[in-house]
């Protein structure tokens, strides 16, 4: 075939992807820093409550802290050592939130403390989710909403379909690329947990057509008794939302305001169906995940499985990066958050890093009025109509933005700002705004 | 190893942004006028030459002296006021008194650019404000035609082109008319392949169709000019000459035709796609279009003047935020539109 088009959604971008640097490198172990830094709560919920004592030897693997409520996940230990603080630590935002300090022993074991197992096929779909919950394990596509308490259905939607959301589509990142390629058992023993869970009939597995390879393996490897399908989807950015890949694949719209089960679907990333194949069977707690640390301002760009809690200075260190080291973010560039400091631990929602030098730099160049050319109506993937929007918040009329533009529908994907010529930073002129109406309503 | 002992940069995302901003755009409409306007020279001589410079020198000096008389940062780096200078030029009749040039260049800038607030500002195509302005202000001069391709036409400038303000120009090499007068009022066709070479009388820069449709289809490539902006005129504009020549082909003439002659190439592909002017959404741009294209018909087949690509585009241009208003995109998972209040 000379053409051949694959699905998308209407709208959306082609930055540059810049994965090339750190695709067809296979994950590999991270060492243990000398002492992780562990929130409590690395997960969108309550904060989980710590269940060991400060002075008190853990193991790999071991219950750290339990879930609080339906919507909160255990933390468990990252490595073996000693609880040396229950103290305050360092997140993403810049805040300090409730944590511990964990000393790991020199030369570390790799051991993992085991528990139940939870066997697919003698277990019940409640017990399953329960397992998902014990296991503490999270939206690792950086969503980081406890993956459990997705998976209940509520009372009177049904599934039919369980999508595995392996798009990737943020430039640079590959963790999700690697995961499919090494990891494709574990997916696959996923997805019958995750199957069964649900009670969803069929499972897709969504792949981007710059990761034909994975898509391949996956198709290869699928076992006959699965009702899975692979399917390749257009590079586009940001198809990766669970919006736009069901939108793209079954062309369903998901409601205004509403979850995804309302069109009967389900979105899991792939990384988090494969650390369920993982570690469900062994009845494990989540204590690393895999992770990119690439951009040009790093040397051993890679992908690697990474402990949770590694200090985001250790890692750098590690990888080694230059003196023209600039800005760092969490995530890929389109999305992603520059880091305060570098005291801030790798958490569970964390897919990667990238490391820019100063000629990477966006450095803001003089702001020209809005000419009108319509690139950010064309890139939006939820059509709205950010240059209106802009208009209206240059003048502050917040309300009118969200009451007749739908500005509460904007997920932050920056694809305008990114294509705007005049160089208007309209995602950021959002978020305020969003921010201001949420507090208004809240008040 | 050494501690990351680094001030970093924090900065909200998206942290990459995408290379083509407005100067690039801008750069790029005027590579894709090139092409036409020097072959304009190339069939009108030095005429086209003197006037074509004269104009992009007026427009610039005018936005540059504006700023500076308001106290504002000159604004003739981002290109745009470049634009408006060379298709105002392209615009014109060759041959037309340079003075005039001076004036409406000025009209365009102060008035069609300067007074809406500078760039992105202009409810109308500067360009074609100042033309608007001439065709009202000085009929005669404005459908005066030099000949193409005459033998002298690197040698001597028409003496119309140095004509003294408040003087009546002399047309002393005078063609009888461009292709639409032509066939409008003596009911005479040209050949196809001389409108679409540009081998035929008219406004500086908008006879060689084929090279006009080259620049398009580069900037519409680019995505710097929105394709159904002209799609929607060339759709209009063939479908009602089509019904008109099939009805009454004596009166009427055939698409290729309409299509080929007058302005109508420039004024789709370079003035019609004026961001600033034209509606946002895809949708609206195609609506705008074909409300282009049929008014420039209107007038071409029943208005008094041969020619009403112009005002067509004025009078879409001032549509444009009304369609704005009707053609938002609807917002994904509403299923319905923006509206204003």
């Amino acid at each position: 075939m000379l053409w051949r088009r694959h699905k998308t959604f209407p709208r959306g971008i082609h930055p540059p992807e810049c994965k090339d640097e750190t695709r067809g490198s296979p994950i590999r172990q991270f060492p243990f820093a000398p002492v992780m830094v562990i929130p409590m709560q690395q997960h969108i919920g309550k904060p989980a409550i710590p269940v060991v004592a400060e002075g008190q030897e853990v193991a790999r693997g071991q219950l750290l802290a339990r879930a609080d409520g339906f919507i909160s996940v255990p933390v468990h230990a990252p490595a073996s050592g000693v609880v040396k603080r229950i103290a305050l630590v360092p997140n993403i935002d810049g805040h300090m939130v409730p944590g511990m300090y964990l000393q790991c022993f020199p030369g570390a074991t790799q051991e993992v403390i085991e528990g139940t197992p939870c066997r697919v096929e003698t277990t019940t779909p409640e017990q399953i989710i329960d397992a998902v919950q014990q296991a503490g394990i999270v939206g690792l596509g950086g969503a980081a909403f406890p993956a459990h308490a997705k998976l209940r259905i509520p009372e009177g939607k049904t599934v039919d379909t369980l999508l595995i959301n392996g798009v990737e589509c943020e430039p640079y990142l590959t963790t999700d690329h690697r995961v499919m390629l090494e990891q494709t058992d574990d997916i696959f023993l996923g997805i019958r947990y995750l199957l069964k869970a649900t009670g969803a009939e069929r499972a897709i597995i969504a792949v981007e057509a710059n990761k034909q390879d994975a898509a391949e393996k996956l198709r290869r490897q699928a076992p006959n008794n699965l009702p899975v399908m692979v399917e390749v989807l257009a590079v586009k950015y940001p198809q990766g939302a669970e919006k736009m890949v069901i939108q793209a694949l079954l062309n369903r719209e998901v409601p205004s305001g509403h979850h995804p089960y309302e069109v009967h679907v389900i979105g899991v990333n792939v990384a988090t169906a494969a650390e369920i194949g993982r570690l469900l069977p062994h009845g494990r707690g989540i204590q690393e995940r895999v992770i990119t640390i690439t951009g040009p301002g790093v040397k051993k760009k890679g992908n690697y499985r990474i402990p949770i809690g590694t200090p985001l200075r250790f890692a750098l260190e590690w990888v080694g990066v230059g003196d023209d080291l600039a800005e760092v973010f969490l995530g890929g560039p389109m999305m992603g958050q520059a880091v305060p400091s570098l005291d801030i631990p790798i958490t569970k929602g964390i897919n990667g890093f990238v490391a820019f030098t100063e000629a990477q730099i966006y450095r803001a160049e003089k702001v020209l009025p809005c000419i009108h050319c319509g690139y950010c109506v064309a890139a939006c993937p939820v059509r709205l109509n950010p240059a209106r929007l802009g208009l209206l918040a240059k003048r502050e009329r917040y309300e009118e933005m969200a009451r007749s533009f739908d500005l509460m529908d904007c997920f932050e994907c920056g694809a305008c700002s990114y294509v705007c010529p005049s160089r208007i930073p309209l995602v950021q002129h959002f978020r305020v705004a969003k921010q201001r109406i949420k507090k208004r309503r809240a008040a | 190893m050494n501690a990351v002992e680094k001030t970093l940069t924090i900065r909200s995302s998206p942290h990459i942004r995408s290379p083509i901003g407005v100067e690039a755009i801008m750069r790029n409409v005027v590579y894709a006028l090139l092409p036409a306007a020097v072959f304009s020279v190339y069939v009108f001589g030095l005429a086209a030459l003197v006037l074509l410079t004269t104009a992009v020198l007026t427009c610039v000096a005018t936005e540059h002296l504006l700023c500076r008389a308001t106290g504002r940062a000159s604004t003739v780096n981002d290109w745009s006021v470049a634009i408006t200078g060379l298709i105002y030029g392209m615009t014109l009749p060759p041959g037309l008194p340079l003075w005039m040039v001076i004036l409406g260049g000025m009209v365009a800038v102060a008035l069609g650019k300067f007074l809406f607030g500078g760039l992105g500002g202009n409810l109308f195509n500067p360009a074609l404000v100042g033309r608007a302005f001439l065709q009202a202000a000085f009929p005669s001069a404005m459908t005066s035609w030099v000949p193409v391709l005459s033998a002298d036409r690197f040698q001597i400038l028409p003496r119309s082109t140095l004509a003294y303000p408040f003087a009546e120009p002399v047309y002393d090499t005078m063609t009888g008319a461009t292709p639409l007068a032509a066939f409008k009022f003596e009911r005479q066709t040209t050949e196809t392949v001389d409108l679409f070479l540009g081998l035929t009388g008219g406004s500086t820069g908008e006879t060689a169709s084929l090279l006009l449709l080259a620049g398009g289809f580069y900037l519409i490539a680019r995505k710097m000019a929105n394709w159904r902006i002209p799609a929607g005129i060339f759709a209009a504009v063939a479908a009602l000459s089509g019904i008109t020549h099939g009805l009454e082909p004596e009166t009427y003439a055939a698409p290729p035709f309409m299509l080929f002659s007058g302005g109508l190439m420039l004024g789709a592909l370079f003035m019609a796609t004026d961001m600033v002017a034209s509606p946002l959404t895809g949708a609206g741009c195609f609506i705008y279009g074909l409300l282009i294209g049929a008014v420039a018909m209107t007038i071409r087949l029943w208005g008094a003047m041969p020619e009403g690509v112009m005002y067509a585009i004025l009078f879409g241009n001032a549509v444009s935020p009304l369609i704005d208003r009707a053609i938002q995109p609807i917002t994904y998972g509403t299923g319905k539109r923006g509206r204003e209040p």
